[in-house]
């Protein structure tokens, strides 16, 4: 009982100086120092939000964002490892894709971003496209060190006991890899929300990016409070997620049983 | 990054090396060149090339590249120093701690590039808002690499600091600091990546000025081959910079070995 209270004093603890900090927006926007224009107050913002939210405008476009980012995220993630497992167990794979990778990884592929469109248009599968050509690569190089880093003896005791080059991928290597390929994963989903929000605010449309696009352009101030709010929101919710998913992934690994938190 | 097996970098190895992107390039310039695919999807690399130094030539590469140049630079370089100081702050005071952390831990996961309409809202069309969105959209990755670094700088260092009479600012900047250095660095190297990424989609979208303005007027004129020109560019500073970056990081952590 003293535990459950204790947490719950810990959280509130915690979550003091957010209270503190929307308190401090809204008497700062009332107080007159500076325009509804520049900074709208905490409740109007809220109250933006609610009318959305009520019309369903806002449902739509938090699924179409974070359909396009998931999207975009999964096939990154599934082409990204196996793209990494190649380069990690070939040589002609490694030798091909070893110079593409380590040039393109650190570029700003965002640039790229009006030769997609001229390529594939305005709609999803070019803003699709874009989050995955900036979140493979970071999945890419994790799996490939991954890999690489698995221990001599466990994959010889495999070969020993007869596993075949599919089993110890599947048995050995990519289980032995999973903790890198999920901190892989954990740098590409913030990186394909960014994109995500880039794409739609550049090519408008539904989504959380098209409405703050269009908010801003109309100089809807509290339309673009309202939208940071919301992908903040949905960038949090998203990442939280991904430490969940890690956290039971990862169960039997010895990260895990060390429970400590952050 | 590097994942090929160390070499000792002789010439022929680097050309081995990097032939798969004289491939590409060749591939690039026989498609287009065959008609394979529409030179207007695809204009032929020795186009692209010449429209390069056509871009050159004018001034216009030149003078734009500076303008992104300086307002991503004077926005990292805030994000570095506030960042910097921020982590560090927290490392060693549980009070700044306390307040801070919760709203970092907020505000890390937030897609930075909702800040754009935000930025563009306060300062209008100009560098003013493209550096306060790189500043702000680059800080938290560098709190976080200093506030882990510092988090983990070794107590018994700081107890002889003390012990031998180092007190304050120049106990935090001899020992603290150095300790901090190697994660922090990892997060400016974060950082660096970001404040490209940033620059360009900001550029993009409102601008007057940059590359990355540059890029969409050529595109919505139709001048293709001027604009992969641009594009290819951009790429290449980006990746320019983080192979000097690292480089200088290099050098500035040989004393730990």
């Amino acid at each position: 009982m003293t535990d459950t209270v204790r947490r719950f004093a810990w959280g509130a603890a915690r979550l003091a100086p957010i209270i503190v900090l929307l308190a401090a927006w809204e008497m700062f926007a009332r107080s007159g120092a500076v325009t509804p224009f520049m900074l709208p107050a905490l409740s109007a913002v809220a109250e933006r939000i609610y009318d959305d939210a009520a019309g369903g405008d806002l449902f739509l476009n938090i699924g179409v964002t974070v359909y396009r980012a998931l999207a975009g995220f999964a096939i990154a993630a599934v082409g990204g490892v196996v793209l990494g497992a190649a380069m990690a167990r070939n040589r002609a794979a490694r030798w091909f894709f070893d110079p593409v990778i380590s040039v393109g990884f650190p570029m700003p592929k965002i640039a790229f971003l009006p030769v997609i469109i001229l390529w594939l248009g305005l709609y999803d599968v070019s803003k699709i496209t874009m989050v995955v050509l900036d979140a493979i690569f970071p999945v890419v190089t994790a799996t490939v060190a991954g890999i690489a880093s698995v221990e001599k003896e466990l994959v010889w005791t495999a070969r020993n006991m007869g596993a075949k080059n599919r089993e110890l991928l599947w048995q050995i290597l990519l289980p032995a890899a999973l903790p890198q390929i999920l901190t892989g994963l954990q740098v590409a989903l913030p990186i394909a929300l960014i994109v995500v929000v880039v794409t739609e605010m550049q090519m408008g449309g539904y989504g959380l990016g098209g409405a703050m696009m269009q908010a801003s352009r109309f100089a809807n101030s509290r339309g673009v409070f309202a939208g940071i709010v919301e992908i903040a929101v949905i960038g949090y919710a998203l990442v939280a997620a991904m430490a969940w998913l890690r956290r039971r992934l990862l169960a039997w690994h010895q990260e895990a049983q060390g429970a400590t938190g952050v | 990054m590097t994942v090929a097996p160390a070499t000792k970098a002789a010439a022929p190895n680097v050309l081995v090396r990097y032939s798969p992107l004289l491939i590409h390039a060749l591939a690039w310039e026989a498609a287009a060149r065959l008609h394979l695919v529409s030179s207007l999807a695809l204009p032929p690399l020795t186009d692209v090339v010449q429209a390069w130094v056509e871009l050159v030539a004018s001034g216009e590469l030149v003078s734009n590249g500076l303008s992104s140049l300086y307002r991503a630079g004077a926005g990292l370089a805030l994000a570095i120093a506030v960042g910097s100081a921020l982590g560090i702050f927290m490392a060693i005071s549980r009070p700044v701690n306390a307040m801070l952390g919760p709203l970092v831990e907020l505000f890390y996961p937030m897609p930075k590039s909702a800040l754009i309409p935000v930025t563009v809202l306060w300062l209008g069309f100009g560098d003013g808002s493209k550096i306060l969105l790189i500043f702000l959209g680059c800080m938290l990755p560098v709190t976080i690499g200093a506030y882990n670094g510092a988090r983990g700088s070794d107590q018994h260092l700081i107890w002889s600091a003390r012990s031998m009479g180092a007190r304050g600012p120049r106990m935090i900047w001899d020992v603290v600091v150095p300790s901090a250095l190697p994660e922090l660095l990892n997060g400016v190297r974060t950082a660096l990546a970001l404040s490209f990424i940033l620059l360009v989609s900001s550029e993009l979208i409102v601008a007057r000025q940059g590359l990355g303005n540059l890029i969409g007027y050529l595109g919505a004129n139709g001048s293709y081959e001027a604009m992969f020109a641009v594009v290819l560019t951009v790429a290449f500073i980006g990746f320019l910079a983080d192979r000097v970056y690292q480089a200088v990081v290099e050098r500035a952590l040989r004393w730990r070995e």
